[in-house]
């Protein structure tokens, strides 16, 4: 009975792992529009829809090799964002947050649109990545799809740092997003940075919906349901702080995973959001924010 | 609204053209999130009128078909039958798609005295029958579909059940009968787990019904994360049976299931597996019939859904062609009626309006992909 628990605890931290990755990853998408503009981009969830629907017919429709249908994919969903930007939040003159945030929600609805006409109103499989069986640890089982999610995951944190840190470009985003009056003081095109952090958020968007569509199947409408989980995740983390969604994301899954085993499927979800709604009353900064910076903020 | 009054006129029918035409008005869901119902039997039921058409129409009278989209949505659906019965006159109504907008509708038909013949399946659409006069439906019971379940399982041994259905209005239904029915066949329920249409993960509610000691799992959902179950229960290696709902009919969701779903027993109508349905069975002909009609015509294939319009289509015309387009000579013709239909054998009376038992439903497993019949 005594490995039987441990067995069943492992089973729930491995599912919890793989939703949360997801979650994390589309927190992560949000945090990085929310530090270039300040606002909550709603169409998060509808590129993570985007790169999974794209991926399903570069792979099962027209045979690609799954790499290269990845990086297309990839392409595909950060022209959308770019696009995006670039047509609907640059031309506005008088960028009130508000207004923004409205914007972002009418293009959260074509997008929803254009994939529904595009891809129709079924939900679409595809392969697992590796067609192999799944992996007995201590006597739980984890998916090798599951791997590929938390490897991919860790290659997104790492590539994040890595970007942040060391490149110029990095540095400059992260330069507007302290202070955008004095980065464009410095030089810095604050533009160009906005269109770059669309296009990065997009190209997240895209691999967490690519990784997770051989596990949960796509279709048209998911994106709400993705982008309110992540959004969880990333106000929990502490809006604008990519490493605490990560972990707050993560954090996420696993409540949910382990109140659906150990407590009740039914109220799985409704116990996930008030253990979220309890640390934002301890903690409104979040887990990882400060509560004087919320306050300095204008959303 | 997107409403569409669609009429189907004939250029073969220079003759029936004379005469004043039949209106039928038809209340589906074609748009919004219900549009896998309403989608094929708004084809169906268009391509039904137009076969009949070209055969002359019903006593020389051409078929008219008024048809409205309700999106699935009660005030809508209201809407949309009023418009029916006041502004187009028509003699009978095909529809609405879900069980929700049908018992919304009720009190407007059963007032304006027309009949309708719902697409849905609830079983309190038709009852009490004291207060359903004017409403017949197409469906199946979902309590013959847990019904059906639950003898099979008396006949190969299994008595204690997990059961895992989806949180939306038709697995809430079926979780409801199971619970009712249980005693009825010795079945003892001895993990009850939900989950919600967007979940991505049932291996935790599978792990509660491993470790309840369940011989079999029931999985009754209509929405495709029911095809996530049969992957989860693979992937954790529970060789147990799993028995699924008849809203796991859609070879879609068998495909998503991928080699997981193959094996897995479930109620159906026979529509979905008309290939292996004997020869000499009574549906047989109408089976094969509409099954060929439809896929050639719309490159689609057949639901369900769809043989829920051919059905209340041919129904309707039969009444038509005996005792023309009075609605209440109309809703007498259907209640005496015996039909073979897609569905089943219909047998309506003053008290059953749905006419239908559970010998509407033919056991079913995927093989190699493809619903068969279980023998």
């Amino acid at each position: 009975m005594e490995a039987g628990l441990t067995t069943d605890m492992l089973q729930f931290l491995f599912m919890g792992i793989q939703r949360g990755a997801i979650y994390a990853m589309v927190a992560m998408g949000f945090n990085m529009i929310y530090n270039a503009t300040g606002i909550i981009n709603f169409a998060q969830g509808e590129f993570v829809v985007l790169g999974g629907l794209m991926m399903v017919s570069m792979t099962m429709a027209l045979n690609l090799s799954l790499v290269f249908a990845f990086l297309l994919s990839v392409v595909f969903v950060t022209v959308v964002g770019i696009l995006m930007e670039r047509l609907t939040i640059n031309p506005v003159r008088r960028p009130t947050v508000l207004r923004l945030i409205i914007i972002t929600i009418a293009v959260s609805i074509l997008l929803k649109g254009a994939a529904m006409c595009f891809w129709g109103k079924g939900s679409h499989y595809m392969r697992h990545f590796t067609d192999a069986p799944p992996l007995e640890i201590m006597g739980a089982y984890i998916l090798p799809q599951t791997l590929w999610i938390i490897g991919m995951l860790a290659l997104v944190v790492i590539g994040y740092v890595a970007f942040f840190n060391y490149t110029m470009t990095g540095k400059c985003m992260r330069a507007c997003a302290i202070n955008r009056d004095a980065a464009r003081l410095a030089g810095i095109n604050d533009r160009r940075m906005v269109m770059l952090s669309f296009a990065l958020s997009a190209a997240i968007g895209a691999i967490a919906g690519i990784i997770i569509t051989p596990i949960i199947q796509m279709d048209y409408a998911r994106g709400a349901l993705l982008g309110l989980k992540g959004f969880g995740a990333a106000v929990m983390g502490g809006l604008g702080n990519s490493m605490g969604a990560v972990v707050a994301g993560l954090l996420l899954g696993i409540i949910e995973a382990g109140s659906g085993g150990y407590i009740s499927s039914h109220y799985m979800d409704a116990i996930a959001l008030v253990i979220m709604l309890g640390v934002l009353f301890v903690r409104p900064g979040g887990l990882f924010g400060s509560s004087e910076m919320v306050r300095l903020k204008e959303f | 609204m997107i409403a569409t009054a669609l009429m189907i006129s004939c250029a073969g029918l220079v003759h029936a053209g004379q005469k004043e035409p039949y209106h039928i008005g038809c209340a589906f869901a074609i748009t919004g999130g219900a549009s896998w119902l309403g989608e094929p039997e708004r084809n169906t039921a268009e391509m039904v009128a137009e076969q009949i058409n070209e055969a002359g129409g019903i006593n020389g009278r051409e078929l008219v078909l008024h048809i409205e989209d309700t999106q699935g949505s009660n005030t809508r659906a209201v809407n949309a039958i009023k418009k029916l019965i006041k502004k187009e006159n028509v003699c009978a109504i095909i529809g609405p798609s879900r069980s929700g907008t049908s018992l919304a509708a009720i009190p407007v038909v059963q007032q304006a005295e027309v009949p309708m013949l719902s697409c849905a399946a609830a079983a309190s659409i038709t009852n009490p029958p004291e207060q359903r006069k004017w409403i017949f439906k197409m469906g199946q019971n979902d309590s013959d579909a847990a019904r059906r379940i639950y003898e099979h399982m008396n006949q190969n041994g299994i008595e204690k059940v997990g059961i895992l259905t989806g949180t939306t209005g038709f697995g809430d239904a079926g979780r409801t009968q199971l619970e009712t029915l249980k005693d009825e066949y010795g079945i003892e329920i001895v993990a009850d787990e939900t989950y919600a249409p967007g979940d991505t993960d049932m291996t935790a509610q599978l792990i509660r019904i491993r470790n309840s000691g369940a011989q079999a799992v029931i999985n009754w959902s209509i929405v495709p994360a029911q095809s996530i179950v049969p992957k989860n229960m693979d992937q954790l290696r529970m060789d147990i049976p799993l028995y699924q709902s008849h809203g796991f009919a859609n070879i879609k969701y068998a495909e998503a299931a991928g080699k997981a779903a193959e094996g897995s027993i479930f109620p159906a109508g026979r529509i979905m597996a008309a290939k292996t349905v004997p020869a000499d069975h009574p549906q047989k002909e109408i089976l094969m019939s509409y099954k060929e009609a439809y896929e050639s015509r719309f490159d689609d294939q057949v639901t369900t859904f769809g043989g829920h319009a051919y059905d209340a289509m041919h129904i309707i015309a039969r009444a038509l062609e005996k005792v023309g387009d009075n609605p209440e000579k109309i809703r007498d013709a259907i209640e005496g009626m015996e039909f073979v239909g897609i569905g089943g054998v219909f047998k309506f009376t003053e008290n059953d309006h749905c006419g239908l038992d559970k010998t509407a439903f033919e056991m079913m497993t995927v093989k190699d992909g493809k619903f068969v019949v279980l023998d």
